[in-house]
């Protein structure tokens, strides 16, 4: 099976105006890649745009899953997700999805979080699949292609590609280039490489020219829309996790 | 002399770690090897969320929603540090950059197997983060962790009962009742703490 390219009509970054107008068109069924480490770098506004929206049966692919009842959580307590992929979905105030898991209402795939971060990288990057050490002899390498390679074991990881991916920066230009704060930069670089539309938040967009090109994190090329929430909502972290 | 408690654990890690070191700190336990490195050790501390040069706890003012660690508290940057993207800071540890992880752990062969992310226990929700990436990743592994469950059962085992996080990978074992060298040629107990060595190795079957 070939990918979708992105179509030319889709090629040069729009500004939108409202998260809700920056999240129209995700259909029933996408694979929704979300930024953020707990509340850090999650693109609250867009989730929020995203449930309202009201698409359904989701795929979400996060490092987590959730954090009280704002944000991610509150997609997943609207019904709206069928399967979850992450690396660390308990954490001290994830009760929405601990609820949902344990009723046996959502799927859970546990990925450990380098996988995770080199899956979404390989799917942006063009990589057919890559021998990784990681989980190898655990249960997460269990009944993967293994392969002996210089002597260690390595099983055979594929890549994670997104329909959509949302995702938080600092600010952008309205060509798209992002630079991010801080550990809040964590998933989204490589989100936004890995999905067919990629949607980003930022505090401000500015005009070409106002990024120095020697900090741009992001290129444009990987960003079809972004939209300014110039005060975002700061979710408080009750949780510990990994 | 008494067994330790974890801040003479943590002291006695942060003890071996060279100076200069890279290293990474897992979550719970670990964290307070922090507390214990020397100030002019030159020790960069790795968060697998994406930085290097990660510093002491935020407090008050500094806290900043951006600015966390692994165990997502918020924490300071040091002169120095650097930011980078997810994909970057587990090639970091995969690509054997990090001198030194240091993990918690629910058991640890006598073979060097960790078993660290999940009970398996019914309604136990697993949680891997980036346990399996350290674990393979960091050229050496330390365990820091009690030597025996609250019911007295040792979590030094000559084969994890628990899921595993990864095979042959961790190198020492500090304990509050000893260190404890993982080789080629099996366990070599360093020092003990609070035990005879003939009681300790009565105890763990060694």
């Amino acid at each position: 099976m070939t990918r979708e390219r992105r179509s030319a009509a889709s090629r040069s970054t729009q500004v939108h105006e409202s998260a809700d107008e920056a999240v129209a068109g995700v259909c029933d069924g996408a694979t929704v890649l979300v930024g953020g480490f707990g509340t850090a770098g999650q693109p609250v506004e867009l989730i929020d745009a995203l449930r309202r929206c009201g698409a359904k049966d989701l795929t979400i692919v996060s490092n987590n899953a959730g954090n009280g009842s704002h944000g991610l959580a509150a997609l997943l307590a609207a019904g709206r997700v069928r399967r979850i992929v992450c690396s660390f979905p308990r954490q001290k105030d994830s009760h929405v999805f601990d609820e949902l898991y344990r009723s046996g209402r959502i799927e859970l795939e546990v990925v450990p979080q380098g996988n995770l971060a080199e899956r979404l990288r390989a799917a942006g990057a063009g990589i057919g699949a890559f021998y990784c050490p990681t989980g190898v002899g655990t249960p997460l390498g269990q009944g993967k292609e293994t392969r002996t390679i210089d002597g260690r074991d390595h099983v055979l990881e594929f890549p994670i590609h997104g329909d959509v991916a949302l995702i938080k920066a600092q600010q952008a230009d309205t060509l798209g280039n992002l630079v991010y704060r801080k550990t809040a930069r964590n998933f989204g670089p490589v989100m936004a490489t890995a999905a067919k539309l990629t949607v980003a938040q930022v505090l401000s967009v500015t005009e070409p020219g106002s990024l120095d090109p020697e900090v741009v994190v992001t290129p444009g090329i990987y960003v079809d829309r972004v939209v300014a929430c110039p005060s975002p909502a700061v979710l408080a972290e009750e949780g510990a996790g990994g | 002399m008494s067994r330790l408690d974890r801040a003479g654990i943590a002291k006695l890690v942060a003890a071996d770690i060279p100076p200069g070191s890279y290293v990474n700190l897992g979550i719970g336990q670990p964290t307070l090897v922090a507390d214990h490195l020397a100030p002019d050790s030159g020790v960069i501390l790795h968060t697998e969320n994406g930085m290097l040069g990660m510093g002491r706890a935020a407090d008050g003012d500094e806290v900043d929603p951006d600015l966390i660690n692994a165990g997502k508290v918020p924490v300071t940057e040091t002169p120095g540090a650097s930011y980078f993207h997810h994909a970057d800071s587990f090639a970091m540890m995969r690509g054997g950059h990090l001198d030194v992880c240091v993990l918690g752990a629910f058991q640890v062969s006598f073979t060097g197997d960790l078993a660290n992310w999940h009970t398996g226990g019914p309604g136990a929700i697993p949680a891997v983060g980036g346990a399996m990436d350290l674990a393979i990743g960091a050229k050496q592994v330390y365990v820091m962790m009690t030597l025996f469950t609250d019911s007295g059962a040792p979590k030094l085992v000559p084969s994890c009962t628990y899921p595993l996080t990864g095979l042959r990978c961790v190198r020492r074992v500090y304990t509050d009742h000893g260190v404890f060298l993982l080789g080629e040629d099996g366990v070599a107990i360093r020092e003990t703490h609070g035990i005879g060595e003939a009681d300790l190795r009565d105890r763990l079957g060694l």
